[in-house]
């Protein structure tokens, strides 16, 4: 009676997870009857009396705020449509750009097909149409460096707390680093560091899952690099830079 | 006449041995390998993503759209199968959509389609069922919300008795066994949502008579519980190797926001 199973444990959707009602059902959860259910691929996550389910793999679904790398992949009237690694792309509007734009200019001339950019999600709606900005802090059109996918579902582990995941890869190899939530990541620095950074990511996400990370990827950068990384300089981050 | 030994040996409510395995294709969003004796399926999944063409695009809900295909060398009886889609094998990818989108939820993605690509290199019978439990494994490797995980399975009926999880010879068994008729012999694939107990597919090729039909079904229910311990396990199995149990307290980073 009760919980089925343990916090942290992975289950698969039909798995049921508790089968009395003094649970109540989460994300990736649905209940049946007095059953609370499955419905996800992914990790239990138990708060209180709430069971979630944490998904390990699915395609990246926009949300608001979040931060994302986008490749313009047409131009429209007033705007570009932007791939964004998911389902749905999304429409970078003319007013939405870091510099003004007069009326009937060749958009083009700002971001060009195949351009990458980060930017900011600024709207979903029901339908899932995607609208997306670029006039923030940081936000502008990507220059040189390699854009490498990561699963969207390890880009919380990527970045670490407070980004001090990133923050420590960024210290060891000079590389300029932005991950965006979508799964993209955009890597720029001296080739060989470059390179460092990437195996890095690689490194992260597949030991994801296993305690003690961030001291051991430390350890790693460290030893490949040469370079002393401190990790108190954990300041406020926000997914750029 | 009776049928009081199975040729290959098996109980009369033994399944085939089967084999299933999570995340064979790397490419794919999500996919699948399942085998139940001589018959293999590989399912590719891939998706949710935008829908073409657009017409077909439905707002209200995500569109899942199978495709069955047995491969040219594939056939059991040694005929080479006619390459492209047949008036079978439409039928099948059909059946197959509709045994599967009973559990799918795709009222996340509307406008978007979810493609299964079920593709058979080798088969003895069963194949719809094969395919069906490799089809629901890669959706759910590929993340997509789903009620359950379908199971699949055939069951028949030869002579006076029920039998489970048929292969090429049982479908054909008068070919194989004197004193056997074309009307003694049926063959039922069922496909199982295994926490109700529904059937999401129901088919028959033969006669059998209401009370013989409900023996069988029931049997099938059981069969199909069989077959749901292997496919979770192949998931299971593919995640578990990746998660350990002992993960840093709150190091998952699903609500808090990093940014």
């Amino acid at each position: 009676m009760g919980l089925l199973i343990k916090d942290k444990q992975v289950v698969v959707p039909g798995d049921i997870l508790a089968d009395d009602l003094g649970f109540i059902p989460g994300f990736g959860t649905y209940r049946n009857n007095h059953n609370l259910v499955c419905s996800r691929l992914g990790l239990v996550n138990i708060e209180g009396k709430v069971v979630k389910v944490i998904p390990l793999s699915g395609k990246y679904l926009p949300r608001r705020n979040d931060i994302v790398v986008a490749r313009v992949f047409d131009i429209l009237m007033a705007g570009w449509r932007v791939d964004i690694n998911s389902p749905y792309s999304a429409v970078l509007s003319s007013k939405e750009t870091p510099e003004f734009i007069e009326r009937n200019e060749d958009l083009s001339k700002h971001f060009d097909l195949d351009d990458y950019l980060v930017c900011k999600v600024t709207n979903v709606t029901s339908q899932n149409l995607v609208d997306v900005s670029c006039r923030d802090q940081g936000l502008r059109k990507l220059r040189g460096g390699r854009i490498i996918h990561v699963n969207t579902h390890k880009v919380p582990r990527i970045i670490g707390k407070k980004g001090s995941m990133v923050s420590m890869i960024k210290q060891a190899t000079g590389c300029r680093i932005i991950v965006g939530q979508n799964g993209l990541v955009w890597v720029d620095g001296e080739p060989d560091k470059e390179n460092v950074a990437v195996n890095a990511i690689r490194k992260i996400e597949n030991e994801s899952h296993m305690p003690g990370l961030t001291d051991r990827m430390k350890v790693y950068l460290e030893e490949i690099t040469g370079v002393k990384i401190s990790l108190l300089n954990e300041g406020d981050y926000n997914g750029l830079q | 006449m009776d049928y009081n030994k199975r040729l290959d040996g098996r109980d009369f409510d033994e399944l085939r041995p089967m084999e299933a395995k999570a995340g064979v294709i790397k490419k794919a969003d999500g996919s699948a390998y399942f085998r139940m004796g001589k018959t293999i399926a590989y399912a590719a999944v891939y998706g949710p993503r935008e829908m073409f063409p657009k017409f077909m695009q439905d707002p209200k809900k995500g569109v899942l759209r199978c495709n069955y295909n047995m491969l040219p060398f594939s056939g059991a009886g040694g005929d080479r199968v006619k390459p492209g889609p047949s008036r079978r094998s439409k039928e099948i990818s059909a059946v197959t959509e509709k045994a599967l989108s009973a559990v799918v939820d795709l009222s996340d993605s509307p406008n978007a389609v979810v493609d299964v690509y079920i593709e058979l290199p080798q088969t003895d019978a069963g194949s719809r069922c094969c395919g069906i439990n490799a089809a629901a494994i890669a959706l759910a490797d590929a993340g997509i919300p789903m009620r359950d995980i379908v199971a699949a399975v055939a069951v028949g009926h030869a002579g006076n008795k029920i039998i489970v999880d048929l292969d090429y010879e049982e479908e054909h068994l008068p070919d194989y066994l004197e004193g056997l008729d074309e009307k003694d012999v049926a063959d039922i694939p069922v496909a199982v949502i295994p926490s109700t107990g529904e059937i999401s597919l129901l088919q028959m090729d033969g006669i059998v008579d209401k009370a013989v039909l409900f023996k069988a079904l029931h049997k099938a229910r059981e069969a199909a519980m069989k077959v749901s311990e292997v496919q979770r396990n192949a998931l299971r199995e593919k995640f578990v190797a990746h998660v350990s149990d002992d993960i840093d307290n709150n190091e998952n980073g699903f609500e808090e926001n990093q940014y």
